[in-house]
């Protein structure tokens, strides 16, 4: 034995030490379903090369800043002007989103929707790599000094880029959302189709686990869908690049990211995610109904003149057709919610009391009560259009109608109780 | 052709200072992981797989070829996310092949060189796709047309390196 060590001693020491790699293998795979901790190996190795790249990195960030700031200043006035402009046009578009969002928020509160929002970040630098086509992942300059842990998403102003998979001191490794050990829960924008988004050995993303049977464009954006737990609702992740029949029963989905994942230099790291419900204080101005009226597709599909009926029979309330003439009772809640001051009997005080993202009973309130109030009976869309359609008011027949004799019309309300534009549901209640 | 076969005394044997041994692979380590990053095409390169060749043909003994392997592979896998030991195996086979190889034949000029890195990389891409297929559960493809265009991308890369390594070599 002794002879046929020292004979073969090169190729003992070989088999040796693949020996214990393999070994070392075999512990790490069954080991890495469980929360291991990070080797000790890897400090080390992130230690000493990341000192060196947080340093180029500073020095290239700090040069071309020198550069472009103090130096390089030429089209600087033309490109300041170009964006003030901009800024003209964003605030315009800033102001319609903000009036959306809001309605949004009150649809929240009333159907009990919780939302995450990202409440805090912290920004990094990207300063080096795995060096590894099969390991997709970088290095980012900030870790657990600075209050990073595993699992953080992390994003950039493009959209997603991966999550925080290895924490040190001051350095952070994160998987990319390219990576074929990486998985992403995903939604499609437009027919909210959803999947889970996974990187392929060759670097690709692709969306899986949509049936054959869907449809999906090409073009088709592709957001979070917060299924995860790890990353918030609705952030974008890339657009649909190419469909093609898969495996099984499933598309293939290829997507191209939103971020050019080869060429990553600051990224956002989400610290804080927040899980909150709208308040009904944001649901201050308007009312379910009045949102869900305006909202939901069986409401506004209805003939023009029959809803005016419905809503000025069944509640009063003044069509929502700016110029027309306001039914009798209609100033007063008009007025109400000009005002933005919503009176203690109105229906937010009840949105909370709406059972989760039930629609039907809204649609019920919508026959003759209260917006939530009436939880029980669940009626489908469908019929709620009879319900309005069965109380005609003669006079609202006419308020709702264009006259073209002003004439004939009802005496005009003074300009203080003139109907604001904002929605009024069919089952509006005269105050 | 470049490559001649030689006896055991005729072929040279070199060492690294202690700095140069340390240094050189931690700088083609740091290479590897910082260049990508600026330069996309560069993540077709493997540096420390040309370190570990270059280490191997200039000492010229098994051991010393497959420990420097084992040890740069390892040191590479501990910046990826998977488990420690795909390259250190990959790295450790290359380390000892090609020592065994420098014992053998001269490999110092440019063409076996490029022939002898070719082949290496080959090798540690075949070792690399056995161990983390079958052994790690990752899913690979083997691709011939990208790896032999990954070769010969690092084979005349290796030409260069191997030239500006040459420096740090001292005689045995």
């Amino acid at each position: 034995m002794e002879n046929f060590l020292s004979r073969y001693r090169n190729v003992s020491i070989l088999v040796a030490v693949l020996f214990a790699q393999v070994l070392g293998l075999a512990v790490q795979v069954k080991r890495s379903t469980e929360n291991e901790s990070t080797r000790l190996i890897r400090v080390w190795t992130v230690s000493a090369v990341s000192p060196l790249e947080k340093a180029i990195v500073w020095f290239q960030s700090g040069t071309s800043n020198l550069w472009h700031s103090y130096v390089y200043l030429r089209g600087v006035r033309q490109e300041n002007r170009e964006l003030k402009d901009e800024i003209e046009k964003l605030r315009l578009e800033r102001v319609r989103l903000v009036d959306d969002a809001e309605q949004a928020r009150r649809l929240q509160a009333l159907l009990g929707f919780k939302e995450q929002y990202i409440s805090k970040t912290i920004a990094a630098q990207v300063i080096g790599s795995s060096g590894s086509e099969q390991s997709r992942s970088v290095y980012i300059d900030k870790g657990s000094s600075q209050g990073l842990e595993k699992d953080m998403p992390v994003i950039t102003a493009d959209g997603v880029i991966g999550r925080v998979l290895k924490v040190y001191p001051s350095t952070s490794q994160v998987l990319l959302i390219n990576d074929q050990t990486s998985g992403v829960g995903a939604i499609l924008e437009q027919s909210r189709l959803q999947g889970i988004l996974r990187g392929t050995p060759a670097g690709e993303v692709i969306l899986e686990k949509v049936m054959s049977d869907e449809t999906v464009q090409p073009g088709e954006k592709v957001l979070t869908s917060g299924g995860d737990q790890i990353f918030p609702k609705g952030l974008p992740i890339g657009t649909v690049s190419k469909v093609t029949a898969g495996p099984e029963v499933f598309l293939n989905v290829r997507v191209r990211p939103a971020t050019n994942l080869n060429k990553l230099e600051e990224v956002l790291v989400i610290t804080r995610k927040e899980e909150r419900s709208a308040t009904v204080a944001e649901t201050a101005p308007a009312r379910a109904v009045d949102i869900l009226s305006q909202r939901l597709p069986s409401v506004p599909d209805k003939p023009r003149e029959s809803a005016a009926v419905g809503s000025a029979k069944t509640a009063g309330a003044p069509n929502r057709t700016a110029g027309s003439v306001p039914a009798p009772q209609a100033p007063a809640v008009a007025k109400g919610i000009k005002d933005g001051a919503p009176k203690s009997n109105e229906a937010p005080s009840t949105g909370d009391a709406m059972p989760g993202p039930k629609v039907p009973p809204v649609a019920k309130s919508a026959k003759g009560g209260t917006a939530g109030t009436d939880s029980a009976s669940t009626p489908t869309p469908g019929s709620v259009k009879p319900a309005i359609a069965q109380k005609p008011a003669p006079p609202a027949v006419k308020v709702s109608q264009q006259v073209p004799n002003p004439a004939s019309a009802p005496p005009k309300p003074k300009p203080e109780q003139q109907p604001v534009v904002a929605p009024v549901p069919p089952g509006d209640k005269p105050q | 052709m470049p490559i001649t076969y030689t006896s055991q005394e005729q072929v040279e044997v070199y060492r690294f200072s202690a700095p140069a041994a340390v240094l050189i692979p931690l700088t083609a380590l740091f290479l590897q992981a910082f260049l990508p990053l600026r330069l996309h095409f560069f993540s077709i390169f493997d540096l420390p797989l040309l370190v570990v060749i270059f280490f191997a043909v200039a000492r010229r003994s098994q051991v010393s070829g497959l420990l420097t392997g084992a040890a740069i592979g390892l040191l590479q896998d501990s910046l990826t996310h998977h488990p420690i030991g795909v390259y250190g195996i990959a790295k450790t086979v290359v380390g000892f092949g090609a020592s065994s190889l420098g014992v053998k034949l001269d490999v110092e000029n440019l063409g076996a060189r490029v022939l002898v890195t070719l082949f290496f990389y080959v090798v540690h891409e075949f070792v690399y796709f056995l161990v983390a297929r079958g052994l790690v559960g990752l899913t690979l493809e083997w691709s011939w047309s990208h790896e032999l265009g990954s070769a010969f991308a690092n084979a005349i890369l290796a030409a260069i390196v191997f030239t500006l390594l040459d420096r740090f070599k001292l005689r045995a």
